[in-house]
This record gives structure tokens, sequence and C-alpha cells, in this order.
């Protein structure tokens, strides 16, 4: 496919998944309901905020080579501090988002430039220890903010009328979709910016870039922030869906999930980033379905109780994957034939 | 005062767990430089195994189950963990990254397993009577189990040091943390070495998964990452690569948690641990003994 012909069916896909909310069509083996039930778009959108997520994860991981442990945290920022503010304090939505966005500005560029004064494995355990710091705090439910092991719900009246209920569910999958889209935008902006290049060069070879009279520690700062900044966006995009916060999205393993995600669709690059984190949501929703089906139930323990378990079934499926297929799913498609392939973004 | 006693007894016992976690893991990023995300795993599958051993044979006193639990627990670790290198680890040797992706596949999926075969509700640890009993030092009444943690660590700490220093493969473990490259250019198989590393890290881990069951009594699939947090911290506080680093970082954290946790809040220890390894990356980015920055 030629550049342009790829960019028709990128629009042609996107048409789709804005109109999806008034296509009727069951999908059978795919989603429970019609495309447009309230059950399939939360799904659907919670699948792209996850597919931004995995995109500001391969941010720092991907195009700048910091493999940090602690990304939770700062998706964990978008969802919490505006639940907390809305819930709370009784904000209403614009200034919650306004002190959101702070937070999710300066809290990255505070714990960034502690951490990236080391480098490599050090780097990902510190950015690991704080994340880890933060999750401690939610649990602790300090002041009665947080709501400790139970999260937060965000209830009734905290939000304007039309992202309540489930008729409504069609708009905060188009709010999800936005995000997806504006993530999508920014961070092929960013990567491909005169410092997106600086990254990459950093990612291969951090002392020559030092050498040409750059300054590598101010870039990867940038990546870090940036990344945290859009982290915290799709964290509010996943507040808005689920109605509430819940403590498990800030944990180490949430980390790991997320690592999961990006190795899955391919490091390094945007769109299989994306494509990782949504395949990994949809299959973490679905293989949930699945474990519960009467099929497996019938099953005899020695297969029933590892198919049950959603993480033991992606935790192979990306050993898997890392020891036969370095370049995740991305990477398979880049192996069919040059005509077919797309190109890559 | 008998209250200070008490927690540092007790700050003691969980320093000696984080040790038994954190030497395995110093060792094998020393060695090898893979930092291993499984070590959690290792813990909490020994935990199991040597809960499972203890209870398999019933008619025995409860001293000998006990035994037969921690060789049971070592022993599942130190298997785990050889296998974990020779099937996962060896054929990435060339792809750092994807060794500490693997180690992460492998934490997950093995934490799930465990949870789904045994549930993820803490179970309840049959210990010999003397442990739980408690003995009255400087008028703290202290759980033996808390001397029983720290022998056991003091003893793996004594081991490793001698192993270290005085045996021809610790002279080549030493050597290959120094420089891996010369070590195999003098034609030793580094290799066996990886092997044994994390075989040692491997049965510290299960150890630590034993003995973690009987300081707190219970064992629950979670704990695993928990320690290994822990051990993390400590091991980067301590200095990646350096046993004794590692041991005193270990005191240092399990000590301030303690106290922190019982005089401030409980969270408040965990929370000044991070804000010391903070303090200690920016103050001495190679960790209190460590060499420079890695």
């Amino acid at each position: 496919m030629s550049p342009r012909s790829a960019a028709v069916a990128i629009a042609v896909l996107g048409l789709v998944a804005l109109a999806l909310p008034f296509i009727g069509i069951t999908v059978p083996g795919l989603f429970e309901g019609p495309l447009n039930s309230a059950g399939t778009l939360n799904l659907l959108g919670l699948c792209f905020v996850f597919g931004a997520l995995a995109l500001t994860y391969d941010i720092v991981f991907g195009f700048t080579g910091l493999l940090s442990f602690g990304h939770a945290l700062y998706f964990a920022v978008g969802v919490y501090v505006t639940a907390i503010a809305l819930v709370r304090w009784h904000w209403s939505l614009p200034q919650a988002l306004a002190l959101t966005a702070i937070v999710a500005l300066l809290l990255p560029l505070a714990l960034g430039a502690v951490c990236l004064r080391v480098r490599d494995i050090p780097f990902a355990m510190v950015t690991l220890a704080f994340a880890e710091a933060a999750s401690i705090l939610v649990l602790q439910n300090p002041f009665g903010l947080t709501g400790g092991e139970e999260g937060l719900a965000l209830g009734s009246g905290v939000l304007p009328a039309g992202l309540i209920g489930v008729a409504n569910t069609a708009h905060l999958y188009w709010i999800a979709a936005a995000v997806l889209v504006t993530t999508c935008a920014i961070g092929w902006w960013a990567v491909h910016s005169p410092p997106g290049r600086v990254w990459q060069a950093i990612r291969e070879n951090e002392r020559r870039v030092a050498v040409l009279g750059l300054n590598p520690y101010v870039y990867k700062l940038a990546s870090f922030v940036l990344s945290g900044f859009l982290a915290g966006v799709a964290g509010v995009a996943y507040l808005l869906l689920q109605g509430g916060a819940n403590p498990q999205i800030t944990t180490a393993s949430f980390t790991l999930v997320l690592l999961v995600m990006v190795v899955l669709g391919g490091v390094g690059t945007l769109w299989g980033a994306v494509i990782g984190g949504i395949v990994y949501e949809y299959l973490d929703f679905r293989l949930l379905e699945f474990s519960n089906a009467s099929g497996v139930q019938d099953l005899p323990a020695i297969l029933r109780v590892p198919l049950s378990e959603p993480l033991f079934v992606l935790g192979v499926l990306f050993i898997v994957l890392v020891l036969f297929l370095p370049a995740g799913l991305g990477g398979l498609f880049q192996r069919l034939p040059r005509k077919l392939r797309n190109s890559s973004g | 005062m008998s209250t200070i006693v008490l927690l540092l007894v007790t700050g003691l016992g969980l320093g000696a767990l984080y040790f038994l976690v954190a030497a395995g893991l110093s060792l094998i990023w020393g060695l090898m430089r893979v930092l291993n995300f499984a070590h959690g795993a290792f813990f909490t599958v020994a935990a199991y195994a040597g809960f499972f051993a203890a209870t398999a044979l019933p008619g025995l006193s409860l001293w000998l189950q006990w035994f037969i639990g921690l060789l049971a627990g070592t022993l599942t670790g130190g298997v785990f963990a050889v296998l974990t290198e020779t099937i996962l680890i060896r054929p990435l040797y060339r792809r750092p990254v994807g060794q500490v992706l693997v180690t992460v596949g492998l934490a997950l999926a093995t934490l799930a397993l465990v949870e789904g075969a045994f549930g993820s509700d803490p179970r309840q640890v049959t210990l010999p009577d003397w442990m739980n009993a408690t003995t009255t030092i400087l008028g703290a009444a202290i759980p033996n189990t808390r001397f029983v943690v720290l022998l056991l660590a003091a003893l793996v700490l004594a081991g490793l040091l001698f192993f270290l220093g005085r045996t021809r493969y610790g002279l080549i473990v030493r050597a290959g943390v120094e420089n891996r490259a010369m070590v195999s250019a003098l034609g030793i198989d580094v290799e066996r070495a990886f092997t044994l590393v994390f075989a040692i890290g491997g049965m510290a881990a299960g150890l630590a998964g034993v003995l973690g069951a009987t300081y707190y009594g219970t064992i629950d699939p979670s704990r695993g990452t928990t320690m290994l947090i822990s051990a993390f911290i400590v091991v980067v506080i301590g200095g990646l690569g350096s046993i004794t680093g590692s041991a005193l970082a270990a005191v240092m954290v399990g000590l301030l948690q303690q106290f922190l946790n019982f005089y401030a809040a409980a969270g408040v220890g965990d929370f000044a641990v991070v804000l010391l390894l903070a303090a200690v990356l920016l103050l001495r980015p190679g960790g209190l003994l460590g060499g420079p920055a890695a």
C-alpha cells in the first residue's frame, strides 16, 4: 500500500469508528451485544484509552530507550487528581481538569529530574520505587481522599449530565476516541520533530549524542514529561469511562501490563503500541468472559485453572512473543511482502 | 524501652528477609546485568512448596515438618531459578531488554497461576510451639520466629561471603562482576557461573519464601511482589552487585520501615524508604557500597 492509500484506509477506519454508535449490527464472536450497545462502546472506549496509554509509554520506552517502571503513576494522576477534585472538593469539571493538567505536568517533571540522574536498570528501579510509593499512598487513604482499597466512585451530580448514564455511553466513547486521535497526533508530531529525532539518537547511543554537544538529560526529561502528561490525559478518559478510580491502576503490576502492551504491538513504532494496547485490553476483557464460559468451566482443573486466569494466558503469550517474535505483532506485519505492507508510523 | 527493643528486633528480622531476596538479585545483576523480575515469583512459589511439603507428612513432629518445608522451599526456589535461567534467559544473552521482559512475563504468569490454583486469601502456617512463643529481652516480649529468621539470614550472609571470598567459583563470580569479557577471554566458562548464580539466588529467595511464612505466620500470592520491590530498593541503596552493601541496606530499610510505621503512621515508613532511595541516588548514584553509577 502506498502512503496515500494507507491514509485513505485510516480515514475510512476512523469514519467507521466515529459512526459506530449509530451502527446496530451484531458481530458474533467479537462482541457480546450489537456494536452500538453500551457494553460494546464502553469496551471499545477502554481499548482506545489503553491504545493511547500504550503509545505514551512507547514514547519513553520505545523511542527514547528509557525503561520506566513507573508509568502507571502518571496515568493514576489523571484518574485520581480529577476524581478527588470532583468528588471530595466538589469542583466543576473544568476546574478539576485544570488542576489535573498542572499536576500531570509538574509531577513527571520533578520525579523525572531525580530519576534521570541514573541510567538503564537503576533508572527502572527508581521509577518503580516512586510509583510504588504513590501506590502505597493511594492505598493508605490519606485524609480520606483516595478511598483506599475501595477506590473512589464518581457518583451522581459531579459530572455534567451529558457524561452520565448508560444512554450517554456514546459521548464517552467519542471522548476516548478523541483522546486516542489527539495522543496519536501529538505522539507522531513529537517523534518526528527535531527533539524526537534526538530521543531516538539517545536510544541508539547516548554518549555520541553528548559528544555532538547536545545535553541528553534535557531531552530525556522532555520525553519523560510529555509522555507522563499524555498518560494523565488518558487517565482522565479512563476515569470517565469507568465512572470511578480504583487502586489497581496505581500498582507496579499495571506498569508491567503497559510494558506487555507495548511489546505485544512492537517497541518503537507508534501504531504498533496503539494496536498492542487495544488488543491487550480486548483480550483481557474477553479472556475473562471466555474463562467463565461453560466449555472452560467443564475442563479438568489442570487445564481450567490456568485458562481462567487472563494474566496467566497473557504472561505466557508475552514470553512466547519476546522469545520468538521480538518485534511484536507489528513485526509480524512487517514480515509480509513489501507490496502488502503499510507504511509504518 | 521495651517497644524500642521489639521494633529493633522486628525490623532486623524484616531486613533479614529483604537481604535474602536482595542478595540473589544483586549477584544476578552484578554478574549478568539481568534485572530479575521473576525473583518475587521464586519467593512465592517456594513459600507454597514449603507449605505443602510441611503438611504432606502430618505424623511427624512440628519441628521436623517445619524443617522439611524449609528444605523443600529452598530447593524449589533453586530449581525454579535454574530452569528460568536455562530455558528463558539463556536464549536471550544478546538481548538484555528481552531478558528483563521475559522475567516480567514469567512473574505475571506464575503469580496468576498461584492465585488461580490456591486462591488469593492468606493461608495460616502451622509452626512448632516454640516459634509461637516469645522470649523476653530487656522487658520486650519478642516472638521467637524473629531469631530464627535472623540466624538463618546471618548464616546465608556468612556462607555467601565465604563462597565469594574463599572458593574458586566465588573468585570466578567476583571476577565476572568486575569484567565479564576478561574472564571469558581467560578461557573460563562464564555461562556456568551464570547458572550457579541463578541457583544461589533462587535458593536464597526460596529460603526467604519459607522464612517469610514463618515470620508472618501466613502465606499469600502477593507478598512476593511486595518483597521484590523492597528488595529492588535495598539493592539500589546498597550498591548493585555488592553483597555486604545489600546486607547493610536491608537492615537500614527494615529498621526505618518498622520505626516510622510505628511512631509516625502506617505507611509512612514505606514512604520514607523511597525517599531514602531518592536521597541515596542523588548523593551517591552508585549506592552506598557500589562503584560509580552503573
